[in-house]
């Protein structure tokens, strides 16, 4: 991961600097850096660490290292509680899916109209979707709620899922939005030549070019819903349909004391384990997705 | 369901065929292509946004706990609002939170990314691990993990003893457990940061090199030159970032156990709302809670927009 690109970062400060032993200088970024990010992530690696470690263990060690690792957190964490952990798993997982599904589907859908086609109240239309990014969700919460409930949809997916496939999440909008509009019209025309629709032109051309558009958004709407928790505290009681996070926040509860936290500490990491992996993974459309368009 | 809605622009294609087609006909061609392509976004923001809102703030009005029908109340709601000790305390938590997580988040951002924007090697590796943390703080493991940290016997305290300071919970103690939320956040400042790097990239070297020519320091280089091109990404980070920051749940209800304690020191905003809406089932109240949330913001977004052109410059990019 770390290669060597020093040569692409533009050189402009150190260019400048007044000569001052610039081996120095270089020493103490480094160092800083480094110190910023042991400090960043310590607790990370001590989790990781303890999720090893025999539970009377934990609470008294502040290093890393042990003599007897084990992997009976796992094993416990896994069986324990009311459910199985594998339950939530398979529950979240099922969730993030369909939601990354409805996102790509609803957003991509909204923003080619927005950045390709010209129709009444456009800008009208936009300014509103740029406002829901700044509404908090606190106003829809309440009555969203009501709306669920009467349907009788509380205690399904449907609550968690059914948004995205309406483009509720003006952010992915946006985001693609602004990379369909730099893709050349000429293409759309030549398509056009050659026959296409809209539906042609936004599934033949505008969508195969957008795939780094869609790759971030796939992956923040993983990790969004994948992490949610209001959302499922609040349409979940049946303990069969909990996600992850509900998991571990229920295992906290049930067990409280320091008796488990070996346990909730193996399945908090193994719930990492999604988001660092695709990190690892993508790490470069992550943060180039971040970096454009200002999405967190 | 969308397909169907897209026939017209699908059945029309053949005759497509004519190059030239950008005004008249195909305008409204475009518009009929268009409802379809929105009517996904059109049905979720007229059912569970713009039709939602109205009922809350039709609700805002009345006692309602979902099981009989809403009461009118008048503004029963927002005077009670005033006169609620908790929602003072939630507002007041909040504010706290948003004005110091805030600017730590900015401020440590600007720092780390002005140190990566030097040529520095394995600026990938720093900015990958940096950013790492701001993909998982939002989780209810991080949560977890930070409720064993600062607890009485967590990994702080351990630490702290072993140089012979004894310390409390942090998390039980009223005047330090919204500090351990805060840090909570803040360890996940790597996303801001990424945009601060990515705008530091952009400004212009030339500039950097007069400024330097012209005998300014780096201080004075930064606020002269730099600052002011990043001004725009600065203006919109503290935008997102509070409006962000007054919605924050999940690190409050974990680290807290779920009641915002001790002595409602946590008692976040939305954790309020949330025990009135969903605990008690003061629905109104919620609702009530939430339009005043939705005004604050406005006013807010308002004032930093109206402000905006005295210190964003957007120059000719």
């Amino acid at each position: 991961m770390a290669t060597t690109t020093s040569s692409r970062g533009p050189l402009v400060m150190r260019r400048i600097r007044p000569v001052r032993s610039p081996i120095a200088v270089g020493v103490i970024r480094h160092a800083v850096l480094v110190i910023v990010l042991i400090a960043m992530l310590y607790p990370l690696l001590w989790m990781i660490a303890a999720s090893f470690r025999p539970n009377s263990e934990i609470f008294s060690s502040l290093g890393l290292l042990s003599s007897h690792y084990t992997l009976q957190n796992y094993v416990s964490g896994w069986a324990g509680g009311s459910l199985r952990f594998s339950r939530y798993f398979l529950n979240s997982f099922v969730i993030s899916v369909l939601t990354v599904a409805g996102n790509l589907l609803a957003c991509s859908l909204t923003a080619y109209a927005f950045a390709r086609l010209e129709f009444p109240f456009k800008r009208l239309l936009f300014a509103l979707l740029l406002g829901t990014l700044l509404l908090p969700y606190h106003v829809t919460l309440v009555p969203q709620y009501i709306l669920f409930n009467k349907l009788h949809l509380v205690n399904t997916f449907a609550p968690l899922v059914a948004p995205h496939f309406l483009a509720t999440d003006a952010f992915f909008v946006f985001l693609m939005v602004q990379f369909i509009r730099v893709l050349p019209r000429e293409l759309d025309d030549a398509a056009r030549m050659d026959g296409c629709g809209h539906w042609g032109i936004f599934s033949r051309v505008i969508m195969p070019l957008s795939l780094p558009a869609i790759g971030t958004t796939a992956l923040f709407s993983f990790i969004n819903s994948w992490n949610d928790f209001l959302g499922p505290l609040l349409y979940l009681s049946n303990a069969n349909l909990w996600t992850v996070p509900l998991g571990l926040n229920s295992f906290l509860d049930s067990t409280g004391g320091q008796s488990s936290y070996g346990a909730l500490f193996a399945m908090a990491t193994l719930s990492l384990a999604p988001l660092v992996g695709f990190f690892v993974a993508f790490q470069r459309l992550l943060i180039e997705g971040i970096a454009t368009s200002g999405m967190k | 369901m969308t397909t169907d809605s897209l026939a017209p622009s699908v059945t029309g294609a053949p005759e497509s065929f004519r190059p030239r087609r950008r005004r008249g006909r195909s305008g409204s061609r475009d518009s009929l292509a268009a409802l379809g392509f929105l009517t996904p976004w059109l049905i979720g923001m007229a059912c569970l946004t713009l039709g939602p809102m109205a009922y809350s703030l039709y609700l805002s009005f009345t006692r309602y706990d979902l099981l009989s029908s809403p009461r009118w109340v008048g503004l029963a709601n927002f005077t009670q609002l005033f006169s609620d000790p908790r929602f003072d305390s939630a507002a007041w938590v909040t504010i706290m939170y948003v004005v110091v997580s805030v600017p730590v988040v900015l401020v440590v951002s600007m720092l780390v990314a002005l140190l990566l924007n030097t040529g520095i090697r394995f600026i990938t590796g720093y900015r990958a691990l940096i950013y790492l943390p701001s993909l998982l703080g939002a989780s209810v493991a991080i949560a977890t993990l930070w409720r064993q940290i600062f607890g009485a016997s967590g990994l702080l305290n351990n630490a702290l003893q072993a140089i012979g300071i004894e310390h409390r919970s942090w998390i039980g103690d009223p005047n330090t457990s919204l500090l351990v939320i805060i840090t909570l956040n803040a360890w996940a400042f790597g996303s801001t940061m990424v945009i601060f790097l990515a705008g530091l990239r952009q400004v212009p070297r030339d500039q950097l090199e007069a400024a330097l020519v012209d005998g300014a320091g780096p201080f004075r280089r930064f606020f002269s030159v730099t600052l002011p091109h990043m001004s725009p990404l600065v203006f919109f980070s503290v935008l997102l970032d509070t409006v962000h920051a007054f919605q924050a749940f999940t690190s409050a209800y974990v680290v807290s156990g779920g009641d915002g304690g001790p002595a409602d020191s946590t008692l976040f905003y939305t954790l309020y709302l949330y025990q009135q809406g969903f605990t008690q089932l003061n629905m109104g109240y919620a609702s009530a809670m939430a339009w005043f949330l939705v005004v604050v913001l406005a006013a807010f977004t308002g004032v930093l927009f109206l402000t905006s052109r005295f210190w964003v410059h957007y120059g000719d990019r």
